[in-house]
């Protein structure tokens, strides 16, 4: 399986993840040789086998509807890169 | 006043703190004392919390005075630095997170604080916990105590060069594919995977999040025990923990395992795996027979798929948990670009180490339109197909004996510039967090004065049974303390 750079780009972009040329390159290269490692998988016959998404026996697991105190709000915005007020400040979403 | 108190094991220190033999003040300025002398060689630490161990130090000692303490109490212990500490950065070794200091604490820290921890400092860690040798940090590499020039293993590596070196007498580390077990294996140190759910991962920075798992590193079995005694459970916060109840784990420490059943999968002895490993593995062996266990050896032939499931399952995992660093609510945030696209994108790129964007590019890959069913889904009936092998060998086995880790420890540069050939140094402990049962590296003597790590795997929630085997095999072999790294 031959990840090209233009795939390289288009999942780069699902991700969010800004790469330079050369990162472009690599990873075409690299990813290429990680995905021949998959192939392996293909020999496996799985059919009727379900899929495991995690290894416990606990299904639906919910929390009891109980009122307690949250984190007060000057620590929740102790990290903001930017803030105004009690607000975490981001740039415009919808550009004009 | 005893001479180099840092070195001690848990148990061994708190019968002196007990006994007034020692001070907590005292143990710990001999381990700051050592962290000074060794640091600038081993730099197995990220911050070192100087001030808030003495003043921790000081309320255990108060707590001993009135008799109140626990086995823990007083005790510095080194904490891998993806787990919050309210009040103290948290790096995870990243740009990313190179100025974090979280507004709360993990609970695993919670529950060490109720039993008088002492908090020395932060490990150091591959990356967002990727890795295998520490040199995916992007603060810089920790270096193995036993031999300077090769890595202490990874991604718990800071941790486990830590505890080797005397700087710590326990540290916490996390393991998603091997990251407490190969690093305790190359520093030759005890570290114990539990059972997936055994431990709450609420305030564990996540990496991915059905295979995760919080875990001691200690110098011997004893102390494991001690450890998973204050940090196993059920955590309310944690929907993934386990409700079921928690034993007194120094109970099993016997020293019997007439009659156990250990069982040897043959395909953890084969590919690219050093001889010196195998045959310090067949000493110890040996060893377990001796000492009247029955060893017979098993096949577990979908081993050879683990790799692959792997490599899918966790980056496709990480891909979706590390969406949150978009440099908005904390963390690093690039803001100099013309729209909140740009910066996003830029935040990512400069935040992020090669290591993590490969895993990032991967897993988004494996889940994208088009490939998700034959990567993610097929990876994920592979991975059911691997835990039924294990639930069908423990039917009729109590526990497993596998190598930790193919190689000894490799050089510091060998294996960083091909991502495959690092990927395969965790061949051995991957399978165990795909099943999500419970595993543990213990030291199995040395190859070259280098360590060799010898992995006990059970079923899940069986803890027990693998501290006991540990515990047995660690009192005839007499590894710990026989051999002190030279540093």
């Amino acid at each position: 399986m031959k990840i090209s750079r233009k795939e390289v780009l288009h999942i780069a972009l699902l991700a969010r993840v800004g790469l330079t040329d050369e990162e472009v390159d690599r990873l075409s290269e690299q990813l290429s040789n990680i995905l021949e490692n998959f192939e392996v998988l293909k020999q496996v016959d799985t059919t009727n086998v379900p899929p495991t998404a995690q290894s416990i026996d606990l299904r639906n697991v919910v929390s009891d509807d109980v009122i307690a105190p949250s984190l007060p709000l000057d620590d929740v915005l102790s990290n903001a890169p930017q803030k105004e007020a009690d607000f975490f400040k981001v740039r415009a979403v919808l550009e004009e | 006043m005893v001479s180099n108190p840092n070195k001690l094991t848990i148990h061994e220190a708190h019968e002196l703190l007990k006994t007034k033999q020692l001070s907590s003040v005292e143990l710990t300025k001999a381990c700051l004392e050592r962290i000074r002398q060794v640091e600038p060689q081993v730099k197995a630490i990220v911050t070192v919390t100087e001030e808030l161990a003495l003043k921790q130090a000081e309320q255990a000692d108060k707590l001993l005075a009135a008799g109140k303490a626990s086995p823990l109490t007083g005790i510095p212990a080194l904490i891998k630095d993806n787990m919050c500490t309210r009040g103290v950065k948290t790096t995870c070794s990243s740009k990313m997170l190179e100025n974090f200091v979280p507004p709360y604490d993990a609970t695993v820290i919670e529950k060490l604080n109720e039993n008088g921890m002492v908090m020395v400092g932060k490990a150091n860690m591959d990356e967002f916990a990727m890795g295998s040798s520490t040199e995916n940090s992007a603060l810089f590499t920790t270096h193995n105590p036993w031999d300077l020039s090769r890595v202490p293993g990874g991604s718990s590596g800071g941790s486990a060069a830590a505890v080797a070196a005397g700087e710590a007498l326990y540290a916490l580390g996390s393991d998603t594919g091997g990251s407490i077990r190969q690093p305790a294996g190359f520093c030759s140190v005890s570290g114990l995977k539990p059972t997936y759910g055994r431990v709450s991962r609420y305030g564990l920075v996540a990496f991915a999040s059905s295979l995760d798992q919080i875990g001691p590193l200690t110098r011997d079995v004893t102390d494991c025990a001690l450890v998973m005694n204050a940090i196993a459970g059920y955590d309310s916060r944690d929907s993934t923990s386990a409700p079921q109840s928690v034993p007194d784990y120094t109970k099993c420490l016997t020293g019997d395992i007439k009659g156990l059943r250990l069982g040897v999968p043959k395909e953890y002895f084969v590919t690219g795996m050093q001889p010196e490993v195998s045959s310090a593995i067949n000493a110890a062996i040996k060893t377990l027979e001796g000492l009247g266990a029955k060893l017979e050896e098993v096949s577990l032939p979908s081993t050879k798929y683990a790799l692959a499931v792997y490599y899918i399952i966790a980056p496709s995992e990480a891909s979706a948990n590390l969406a949150r660093y978009d440099g908005v609510k904390y963390g690093f945030s690039y803001q100099q670009g013309s729209t909140m696209w740009e910066n996003m994108e830029k935040t990512r790129q400069f935040g992020f180490g090669p290591e993590v964007k490969r895993r990032i590019m991967l897993g988004t890959y494996a889940l994208s339109a088009g490939y998700y069913d034959a990567y993610y889904v097929k990876a994920q009936k592979v991975r059911t197909l691997i835990r039924r092998e294990f639930d069908a060998v423990f039917e009729k086995f109590d526990a497993l004996v596998t190598p930790t880790s193919p190689t000894l420890p490799f050089k510091i540069g060998e294996k960083a510039a091909d991502p495959v050939s690092m990927y395969l140094s965790d061949v051995c402990t991957l399978p165990i967090n795909i099943a999500g049962v419970p595993a543990m590296s213990i030291p199995a003597g040395f190859v070259n004065n280098l360590p060799v790590g010898m992995q006990l795997i059970a079923k899940p929630f069986a803890e027990e049974t693998i501290l006991k085997i540990a515990h047995a095999y660690e009192q005839a072999a007499g590894w710990v303390g026989r051999r002190k790294p030279e540093i």
